[in-house]
């Protein structure tokens, strides 16, 4: 024992001394906050104050066409050929110019002139409104009354609900591309660590130091003491990510999302009203947060998720995943001699990662296939393909008998590798090939 | 002297070939005891198997009589052939770490190192990592790691494969010294000059065989074969009738009206009758007997191991 954590130690402490080891944990939760923000950020619309010049040939929009908190409308009776050579110099944005025959419809009825681009938002607001307001007019004159007609307009959402082992049902969050990250995040983890064992083997073998070692220790205990040690590393590193990751992502919140939350309340209520009393009385009410129902769709699914369910679900098959590929990865490395060489025994472990990985990408659109499930329960690809199922809900028994086989799976291939690396380790100058890994595996 | 190490019977295969085929040899304590033979004649695996790197197909070792297990690796000390350290690590962390994985706690191994570093000079070493040393520090640095835990059983493989001749000569040095403290060598190589000067007992392995063993003295003793080279002034044609039937003239050589002659005696016959032959006709310089040098008898016992007829001539006749 006292070999093995020697072996762990030293392990640990060459890999924390390295600058890139150091720069990595620091950077990759400044990369994942810095999507995050950035995922926000698309959601809200942009807001440019837009100060808007308004030539009304249609007579049609006068009082009805209105801004907002940053865009205002001024209306004149400038000839147009005047006002598009003087609307900038007078201190208007964009100069909007609706033609006599604006609801006949028909290309250059309404006309925006701009020197800085206004952007999509703006257009999209002042379009949806002339629309409306085009629409209420038309059916003004042809005697309708247009509360008629939005009475009778009834929007729709359809709620998933799942029904568990017990008969209940609960609404699902459904966030697919949370769990298909989180699956990713895994592959990503698998691989990282994997190859960190892969090329801590080859390091010592190519150095030939590991003959010295291993008259020291048995080959086992070596291979046993630096996949431990990697795994450690690997955790320490996960948790100060996680850490990081956690800080930034709370102040990061605190600056986007400070009044979401709250309107997000007042929203869902209005909508309950709405609902209630199937009238367009908070209409308005409701349209002053059209610009953030993606934002509030992300958090109604952040909020649904059970983070510690997740977090311990995480953990559980790294560890599996991890041991089930590290120690292969410790195999192959022992066998190959040089860097140019593991390329070949690197791709064939590499497929089955693969698999799991395209397999998680599958869970997002068709959670309850069968190759999802066989993919979340075969020890080669569970730990990526369960990960991304997890947000789903997924029964108990299929996640104990996933890691029990995820973990039977581990001591196997640590038992079939171990006995590879005893031989591997030791043969130089010959090209290794399958079939004669295979062989080691039954050396005395 | 009693053996350190006893191996009985020892045979290793792999897939394809066989390694080791029932070896048996008895290794005395505080001696140097050579293990020669040719390239893949199985020296390697035998000194891995008694390092318990791989185990033995059949066959037991034994270390002071108990039977070989793991707790003897820490009386071990080993150098393979295949040696390396790591690049990146420092020179004393590395050593540190080598010689706690061979049972010193670390206070002892510091204490230890230190030793080493102020006999060989090499105190300002200790934070420098391994890739900025040259190859000779570097080997320097492998031998304390070979010797730092003052291993009962040392075991050489090409040791001074590498060494410039002045750190060849002090590795020699320092094995001689560690065998008058009362250390057993085995020391696997192919420079038979280092054998002779250090060894007093050989094993000859080849093709998985282990094909002779015994003492440097005797083995060479054994393998005389009545050959002299003698300088004298004097007639060579009186020399070659006084010589008569007594012997065969291999090789003769003349400058300045000096001859040497290489001549193999017929069996029976002895120095001191060739002496007293040729002693009335010529003024002899020198006389001397040719023993077999290691060298001689490792190439001979391998080319008749392999069965080559072009150097049979050297002891049929």
């Amino acid at each position: 024992m006292r070999k093995i954590r020697l072996i762990i130690g030293r392990e640990i402490k060459s890999k924390l001394k390295n600058k890139t080891f150091i720069i990595m944990t620091i950077l990759a939760p400044l990369l994942i906050t810095g999507f995050l923000a950035f995922m926000i950020k698309m959601t809200q619309s942009e807001k440019t104050e837009q100060n808007v010049l308004v030539i009304d040939d249609s007579q049609l929009f006068k009082d009805k066409l209105v801004g907002n908190d940053y865009i205002s409308l001024s209306f004149t009776n400038q000839k147009l050929e005047k006002a598009v050579g003087e609307f900038t110099e007078k201190g208007y944005s964009c100069l909007l110019w609706i033609s006599p025959t604006v609801v006949e419809g028909g290309a250059g009825a309404i006309k925006l002139f701009y020197k800085k681009s206004p952007g999509f938002a703006f257009q999209t607001y002042v379009k949806d409104q002339m629309e409306r307001i085009i629409y209420e007019s038309k059916l003004k004159a042809n005697n309708i009354d247009p509360n008629i007609i939005s009475n009778s307009k009834q929007s729709i959402k359809i709620i998933l609900e799942k029904v568990n082992d017990k008969g209940s049902t609960q609404e699902q969050a459904s966030f697919g591309l949370f769990g298909f990250l989180t699956g990713a995040l895994m592959f990503m983890f698998i691989l990282m660590y994997g190859m960190m064992v892969f090329r801590s083997v080859m390091e010592e073998k190519t150095n030939r130091i590991v003959e010295v070692i291993v008259s020291s220790v048995k080959p086992f205990e070596l291979m046993l003491g630096k996949i431990i040690g990697v795994a450690i590393l690997g955790t320490i590193q996960f948790l100060i990510m996680g850490l990081i990751t956690f800080i930034l992502t709370t102040a990061l919140s605190a600056i986007f999302l400070k009044d979401a939350s709250s309107q997000l309340k007042v929203f869902e209520t209005q909508q309950e009203l709405v609902k209630k009393n199937g009238t367009n009385v908070n209409f308005n009410e409701l349209e002053k947060f059209d610009d953030k129902l993606e934002l509030f769709d992300l958090l109604k699914k952040l909020q649904k998720i059970d983070f510690v369910e997740v977090f311990i679900c995480f953990i559980l098959y790294f560890i599996g995943g991890y041991l089930f590929y590290s120690s292969i990865m410790a195999a192959i490395g022992s066998a190959v001699d040089s860097e140019s060489d593991s390329q070949q025994f690197i791709t064939p472990v590499m497929i089955p990662l693969m698999i799991g990985y395209f397999i998680a990408t599958k869970t997002i659109m068709d959670p309850d296939s069968s190759t999802v499930f066989w993919g979340s329960i075969i020890p080669f690809t569970s730990p990526i393909v369960m990960m991304s199922r997890i947000t789903n809900g997924v029964p108990m028994w299929e996640l104990l008998l996933s890691l029990s086989i995820l973990f039977v799976s581990f001591i196997f291939t640590t038992w079939m590798a171990g006995k590879i690396y005893r031989t591997g380790i030791l043969m130089y100058g010959k090209k290794t090939s399958w079939r004669e890994i295979g062989k080691w595996l039954f050396y005395k | 002297m009693p053996d350190i190490l006893q191996i009985k019977n020892v045979s290793k295969k792999y897939s394809n070939h066989v390694a080791l085929n029932d070896v048996s040899l008895n290794i005395a304590e505080k001696a140097v005891f050579g293990l020669l033979g040719p390239n893949g004649a199985g020296k390697t695996s035998l000194i891995r198997i008694i390092n318990q790197i791989t185990g033995p197909d059949s066959g037991e070792i034994f270390f002071k009589g108990e039977k070989l297990t793991q707790k003897h690796v820490e009386r071990i000390g080993y150098l393979p052939e295949e040696r390396g350290l790591y690049k990146k690590m420092s020179v004393g962390d590395q050593v540190l770490y080598l010689a706690q994985l061979k049972g010193l706690s670390k206070a002892e191994a510091k204490k230890r190192l230190t030793y080493w570093f102020e006999k060989f000079e090499m105190q300002s070493w200790w934070k420098k990592k391994i890739e900025e040393l040259s190859k000779g520090m570097q080997q320097k640095v492998q031998f304390i790691v070979t010797v730092i835990h003052e291993p009962e059983l040392l075991i050489l493989d090409e040791p001074f494969s590498g060494f410039d001749p002045i750190n060849a000569q002090l590795i020699k040095n320092e094995i001689l010294e560690l065998r008058k403290k009362g250390a057993t060598v085995i020391f696997s190589t192919h420079n038979m000059g280092s054998v002779e000067e250090l060894c007093d007992n050989i094993a000859l392995i080849n093709k998985s065989e282990k094909i002779l063993d015994g003492s440097v003295k005797e083995i060479r003793k054994a393998n005389r074969t009545n050959t002299y080279k003698i300088s004298f002034k004097g007639n060579l044609l009186g020399f070659t009738n006084a010589l008569w039937t007594g012997g065969e003239i291999l090789e003769k050589h003349t400058e300045d009206d000096i001859h040497s002659v290489t001549l193999k005696l017929t069996p029976g016959v002895s120095g001191t009758q060739l002496l007293q032959a040729i002693l009335p006709i010529c003024e002899i310089h020198s006389f001397n007997e040719l023993i077999p040098s290691m060298n001689d008898i490792f190439i001979m016992k391998v080319n008749q191991g392999n069965g080559a007829v072009g150097t049979q001539s050297n002891y049929t006749e």
